[in-house]
């Protein structure tokens, strides 16, 4: 292998990397403006916070605030370019230079802030349990020595796996796969955060969600690689002024009001004021 | 029903993104399956030589592809690459790496069988008669494991083809993961939008692998007249 493959790998890497790698910079704010260009990373499966819709276009809560941001940093929205991750990718984006800034619904936590910079947040949430509402599970007591299904990577995977072992996880890559898997019967219960199971339960009627909201307050924010110290400040800058004039409020109605309906209080997922 | 829940293709260009998704299918797979066949062929001779170190280490080679899962390659290769020695391949170059690097190796394994499995003594008389090693196995060996080599490399290929979905963990939309992104928004509406589309997929599957399928069958027959 060492002779015949060896530079015949290096030659296809070498091709590969200057045919196609971007150029390698340091991605703090002036790079951004420099380059005329943000690569923003949204979900695309998971309306309504990040999805791709009939037109092959990104829409939801998530890219609504995206596309202001490319707006007023580099002017226009079309200055984007939206990387689709999975839930468990977001953080390798970051750190492996694939991606400037996470928009993908992405809670803070204490790990989470060791790897990667987090902004202010533009939303708050709380996980919750969805059940079938022949056997709805109100408690997290019913739970036990009955499976739980939840997404790999998510607030609900770490929030069971370390305050409630004695749940069995039933754990899938996504959350198509997840929910599909709860229809199924394979588990007594799906875990996942409030907001997403308020969307899902409206079209399900089959489901309810009988725990809406468990373990502590969690926050919603645009994150950073690390040592971006102006995009960070131009970030945080951005989200007071948005929070002040009430443009979440106006993402709210424009995207999640219509997938969460009336029964859910806008005040469950926005930030009033901001510390 | 039947009628609403078909919807989800006409619906925007529903349609034209699971085409490009099979774009993106069709290139990986054609240009990793080109370039395993171009590399295995060669490393498959050695790995068939008698010399001791070329087999040796391809062997090496094989075996760590071999156990190596497609994901752990791709991510390595897609983020890992990028973190710690700086090089930032797109992730369609590194599809098309990581499923040539796998596509060789096994392709050489099979190209090693179907050479050894010619008799010995088809090499001896040939060199008897003057002829070099290389045109031994130019003219003697190799239009004779040809036929041997058939139906592995077709069942690699549609390995191959089939494992393609994967590349949407390093973020590339191919056919299964379009597919996904329509069925999570047509879905919530339109419950039967997901056998519809997944319905479409597999289709769509068939109708690469099973030509593939027909082709060898073809070459087969033809071959053993």
């Amino acid at each position: 292998m060492k002779r015949s493959l060896l530079p015949l790998l290096a030659l296809a890497t070498l091709l590969a990397a200057t045919l196609t790698a971007d150029k390698l910079w340091a991605g703090d704010l002036a790079d951004l403006k420099a380059a005329g260009k943000i690569r923003i990373a949204i979900f695309g499966d998971k309306p309504p916070f990040g999805y791709v819709d009939e037109y092959g276009v990104p829409q939801g809560y998530d890219v609504f605030l995206a596309r202001r941001i490319g707006k007023d940093l580099l002017g226009s929205d079309e200055k984007i370019e939206y990387v689709l991750v999975e839930a468990a990718s977001r953080i390798e984006v970051l750190l492996a230079n694939k991606a400037d800034l996470v928009l993908a619904n992405f809670t803070v936590t204490e790990e989470r802030a060791q790897q990667v910079d987090f902004a202010k947040p533009y939303m708050k949430v709380a996980l919750g349990v969805t059940s079938p509402k022949t056997a709805p599970i109100t408690k997290v007591e019913q739970l036990k020595g009955k499976t739980l299904i939840v997404t790999k990577g998510t607030t609900a995977d770490f929030y069971f796996t370390k305050n409630h072992p004695e749940i069995k996880l039933l754990k899938f890559d996504q959350n198509t796969e997840a929910f599909n898997a709860l229809v199924d019967g394979r588990g007594a219960g799906l875990a996942h955060d409030n907001t997403f199971l308020f969307a899902w339960v409206k079209y399900d009627d089959r489901f309810v969600t009988g725990i809406d909201f468990l373990g502590s307050e969690d926050t919603i924010a645009p994150a950073i690689k690390k040592d971006r110290p102006e995009l960070l400040a131009w970030l945080n800058e951005e989200i007071v002024k948005l929070t002040k004039d009430k443009f979440f409020e106006e993402a709210y109605k424009s995207t999640l009001a219509p997938a969460f309906g009336p029964a859910v209080d806008p005040k469950t997922v926005l930030i009033e004021n901001l510390n | 029903m039947l009628d609403s829940a078909l919807k989800v293709f006409t619906m925007g260009r529903n349609l034209a993104r699971l085409l490009e998704g099979l774009g993106i299918t069709l290139q990986i797979s054609l240009t990793a399956v080109g370039l395993s066949l171009l590399l295995g062929v060669p490393m498959g001779l050695l790995m068939a030589s008698r010399k001791p170190v070329f087999p040796a280490l391809l062997r090496l080679y094989l075996e760590f592809i071999r156990v190596m899962p497609i994901l752990v390659l791709l991510f390595l290769f897609y983020y890992s690459l990028s973190k710690f020695w700086n090089i930032n391949l797109s992730a369609m170059s590194v599809s098309i790496l990581v499923f040539t690097l796998w596509g060789a190796g096994e392709m050489s394994d099979l190209v090693r069988g179907a050479v050894t499995s010619v008799s010995r003594h088809q090499w001896e008389s040939g060199r008897a008669l003057g002829l070099s090693e290389v045109e031994v196995s130019l003219f003697i060996i190799i239009p004779q494991a040809i036929r041997r080599l058939l139906p592995g490399v077709i069942n690699l290929t549609t390995r191959m083809v089939k494992t393609t979905p994967f590349v949407f963990f390093i973020n590339l939309p191919d056919l299964v993961k379009v597919g996904q992104q329509i069925v999570e928004v047509a879905g919530m509406r339109n419950p039967l939008a997901s056998v519809w589309v997944y319905g479409f997929i597999f289709l769509i599957y068939f109708l690469i692998c099973y030509p593939i399928s027909l082709f060898s069958r073809y070459l087969e027959r033809r071959w053993q007249n």
